[in-house]
């Protein structure tokens, strides 16, 4: 019962984000990049524009719907990253056992002590901020939450009697991975992309309201809000939008993620 | 004057929209006595105990009367019964591994359960750990009372537990199945530690499970439980030698494999009763 | 005996940690093609006087000699000095660490008090709708980003009602009062997140316990619920609670540097995104070590602390 809410209200959330990222490729009810100072600072509710205009003068709610694509786009490529290296590695130490899977623990421990934020400096360091370099530093970060539930439930994939029986048989680790692991563990691999997703996001929108990803003037919930802080004074309101947006978007992904881990683990929704 | 320290009168319990766990059981258990609760799992039984018990999950609904040391269990507040349970009435669960606290040592978990229910002196308390441990046949008290429940074996852990419910001489033990999780050599030493320490605390009984043949060794009378009612109510000694219930009938049996023929297929529960009705008795 | 190699292994993995960190943060810094001495002069610089400051930063020489000289300098408490400033970065960054530290140290003792309070009542009364609303109220705290809640309280009770200021800082030493006046709102903001996440970690373990049959055994010889949960389910809620709280104290540091920017804090936040714009890459270093170094020494006082907590881990080649 609880599950299915969850289901139904993150595929909701997640939908309109990603709805609203395909629709401000071909439309939105105004230009959300180019500065009009006769519209300058526009109230919501009032006028042809919904949600206002901000310091530039350009139309919140075009900007907001934009920014969605940032959003899609980092969480899409971060989550990629993460599960490209993340499940591999967990495969092959929940595979190989014994000091291999204590090797790839402590290489994770040490790994999380660089969160994406720390990981995205040092990079912008180097290389400057960009889209890019926020991207590749979120994903990273990601890696290790996937080696680790990889390598958990690899571990208890390999203990089943049929998995046993596979390597009586001679069957190679690599075949015993793609046949009998790799389907096993998905669903779990699954929930966490769905929630490392939200994570993504929330990442993205704290760097790009640093400046450390998306350049100007691209726009992002996390720059809109930087902007938003000069007006705090006179337009409070500007700082609304953005931040909802961003939070509807993780809870979208939170929820989804939720509701599956919960669909799918039929133990634990009978003992709730 | 004797009155049984457990009455229970048409109790029923009902989880959710559900069937009920248990449909309008009556018994009683005297003082002193031993009864055993013999079902398949699923039937009630455990349900049964943790009603007398007071330790039902929320959700459950009862009806009825349970009677425990001249008090009434059900709908009781929990302050009230939290003083009988450990005191008058304890509980032997079937699980020894999980049944303590994994971080805490055996010996304060034993002095706990004295230091709830009874004043007593620091040094006192200390004595009659090492007594009842000692008591229940673990060696060294002193070293077990200092060890944590992971450095015991399971029939070390399962005497832990059953010191820990006889330490207040209660009136009435309940045992869930309290050999069902240990290996066979260590289920018949603890069948008969129970067997006397019940008798030097002169305690009641209510014994659950599933094995007639371990029943047998403990208990005088025997209830037959099945979906949730008390289908046959028996001494003993009447209960093996004319079972009247058909499924009593195949339980016996079953428990009488050392008397089949050799070379003959062994009896089961299904020849003798099932939920359709149809039964063979001609297997007799 | 076996608590002295038990102690002696963590600390073994916290030193090794510790060195591969240093290696990974001196190489994103230093072998990364970011030059300083053409940042410093600009694009249009002549080749000679970029050569020669690279000279003079020591640029020229060979990593692993630069390496050494940097992390010998770490183990005298020397960061070495900023490309820009020409000063030492160690006594510049020190009364930012103060900063830093209050507001990372008071977010996670709240934190913790608020998870376990609300951890606790989401799981106890998790059939009824004031628990429901509880967790439900955690996922929703769990998807606001911590700059955000900052700039909406900042919003309420600085521009609205005008309770607290809007940012800047007071030392502790100097006034007590005006270091707590200037802290609530930045420890508030990065509390609500942090107290999300660890809410739904407090219940999802008291859940567990409660199901525990050691739980059922501290009933059934007289502990009315919520004792037996103190006495008994506490120290196994702690095990698991512990664990997170590694992981979260990185999120936290970070967190802070966001909550530094969003009330103008002088903290080690607000240096290092000053550093990383002006591409002082030394300063970049220090700081991102600093910060590593504390998520480290965190993760290996966890692990002390489940040696304390778990006694079945203190037995050799114990697990749970």
């Amino acid at each position: 019962m609880k599950a299915r809410l969850s289901l139904a209200i993150g595929l909701i959330l997640v939908g309109l984000v990603l709805v609203t990222a395909l629709v401000s490729l071909v439309w939105t009810p105004y230009d959300p990049i180019r500065v009009d100072s006769a519209q300058v600072l526009q109230p919501p509710l009032h006028g042809p524009h919904l949600l206002g205009t901000d310091g530039f003068g350009i139309d919140v709610l075009s900007r907001i719907m934009v920014s969605a694509q940032i959003c899609v786009q980092v969480g899409i490529i971060a989550v990629g990253i993460a599960l490209v290296i993340g499940v591999p590695l967990g495969v092959f130490a929940g595979q190989v056992g014994g000091w291999g899977s204590e090797l790839v623990m402590r290489v994770t421990d040490i790994w999380y002590a660089f969160p994406a934020l720390l990981l995205a400096i040092l990079f912008a360091a180097a290389f400057g901020s960009s889209t890019g370099t926020a991207m590749v530093a979120i994903g990273l970060a990601s890696v290790p939450a996937f080696a680790r539930i990889a390598r958990a439930a690899t571990l208890q994939v390999m203990s089943q009697d049929y998995v046993l029986a596979a390597r009586a048989c001679g069957t190679r680790p690599a075949a015993i991975a793609v046949r009998h692991v790799l389907p096993n563990i998905a669903p779990l691999v699954g929930v966490q992309a769905s929630v490392s997703f939200g994570i993504a996001i929330l990442a993205e929108a704290a760097l790009s309201y640093l400046g450390l990803s998306a350049q100007p003037p691209t726009p992002t919930w996390g720059r809109m809000l930087a902007d938003a802080q000069t007006y705090l004074f006179s337009n409070p309101v500007l700082a609304l939008w953005p931040g909802l947006a961003v939070a509807a978007a993780v809870l979208g992904f939170n929820l989804l993620g939720d509701g599956l881990r919960d669909l799918l683990d039929p133990r634990l929704k009978e003992v709730r | 004057m004797t009155e049984p320290v457990l009455e229970v009168a048409g109790l029923s319990v009902i989880f959710g929209n559900r069937e009920p766990a248990v449909a309008g059981v009556s018994f009683a258990v005297e003082p002193g006595e031993r009864v055993g609760l013999i079902g398949e799992s699923g039937s009630g039984k455990s349900v049964t105990a943790l009603a007398v018990m007071g330790l039902l999950p929320e959700q459950a609904r009862t009806s009825g009367v349970v009677w425990l040391a001249g008090q009434p269990v059900l709908d009781r507040p929990d302050a009230e019964l939290a003083a009988l349970r450990g005191n008058r009435v304890s509980m032997i669960f079937q699980e020894p591994m999980t049944a303590l606290d994994p971080t805490m040592k055996v010996g304060r978990q034993v002095a706990e359960v004295i230091g709830l229910h009874r004043r007593v002196a620091r040094g006192q308390t200390r004595a009659r750990v090492l007594e009842i441990l000692d008591a229940v046949g673990l060696s060294g008290p002193a070293r077990v009372a200092n060890s944590y429940p992971h450095q015991l074996s399971g029939g070390q852990r399962q005497r832990v537990v059953v010191a820990m419910a006889l330490v207040n001489t209660p009136d009435l033990v309940i045992c869930d199945e309290p050999t069902t999780a240990l290996d066979v050599t260590v289920q018949a030493t603890v069948l008969s530690l129970l067997d006397s320490s019940l008798a030097e605390a002169g305690a009641g009984c209510l014994f659950i499970s599933h094995d007639l043949a371990v029943v047998a060794q403990l208990c005088t009378r025997i209830l037959v439980m099945l979906d949730g009612k008390i289908v046959e109510d028996a001494p003993l000694a009447q209960i093996l030698a004319e079972p009247k219930h058909p499924y009593t009938r195949g339980l016996v049996a079953t428990a009488r494999i050392d008397q089949v023929p050799v070379g003959e297929r062994l009896p089961t529960v299904a020849d003798f009763w099932s939920r359709d009705g149809d039964v063979e008795e001609e297997l007799r | 005996m076996t608590v002295v190699v038990a102690v002696a292994k963590r600390a073994a993995i916290f030193v090794v940690s510790l060195w591969v960190a240093s290696v990974l943060v001196f190489l994103a810094c230093s072998a990364l093609p970011g030059d300083v001495a053409q940042v410093i002069l600009g694009i249009g610089a002549d080749p000679a006087s970029v050569d020669r400051l690279r000279t003079e930063f020591g640029l020229d020489r060979p990593l692993i000699i630069r390496y050494g000289e940097w992390v010998g300098g770490l183990l005298t408490g020397d960061l070495g000095d900023s490309y820009l400033t020409r000063r030492p970065i160690g006594p510049d960054l020190a009364p930012r660490i103060g900063v830093t530290v209050s507001l990372v140290v008071c977010s996670m003792i709240l934190a913790m008090v608020m998870a376990l309070l609300f951890g606790m009542h989401a799981a106890l009364r998790r059939r009824h709708l004031d628990g429901f609303l509880t967790s439900a109220g955690s996922q929703i705290g769990l998807a606001v980003p911590a700059f955000w809640a900052g700039i909406l309280l900042v919003v309420v009770f600085a521009v609205g009602l005008r309770w607290f200021p809007a940012g800047g800082h007071v030392p502790l030493s100097r006034d007590p009062l005006g270091w707590a006046h200037h802290m609530v709102l930045p420890v508030v903001s990065l509390t609500i997140v942090q107290s999300a996440v660890l809410t739904r970690y407090v219940r999802s373990a008291f859940i567990e316990v409660l199901a525990d049959d050691h739980i059922r055994t501290a009933r059934a010889i007289g502990w009315r619920q919520f004792p037996a949960l103190m006495r008994h389910g506490l120290r196994n809620v702690a095990v698991q609670v512990v664990t997170v709280l590694g992981l979260q104290l990185a999120s936290l540091l970070v967190g802070a540097i966001v909550i530094e920017q969003v009330f103008a804090l002088q903290g080690l936040g607000t240096r290092l995104l000053d550093a990383v714009a002006q591409r002082d890459l030394l300063v970049v270093q220090g700081i991102v070590m600093l910060l590593v170094l504390a998520v480290l020494v965190i993760n290996f006082l966890v692990d002390l602390a489940y040696l304390a907590i778990d006694p079945r881990l203190r037995t050799p080649g114990g697990t749970r």
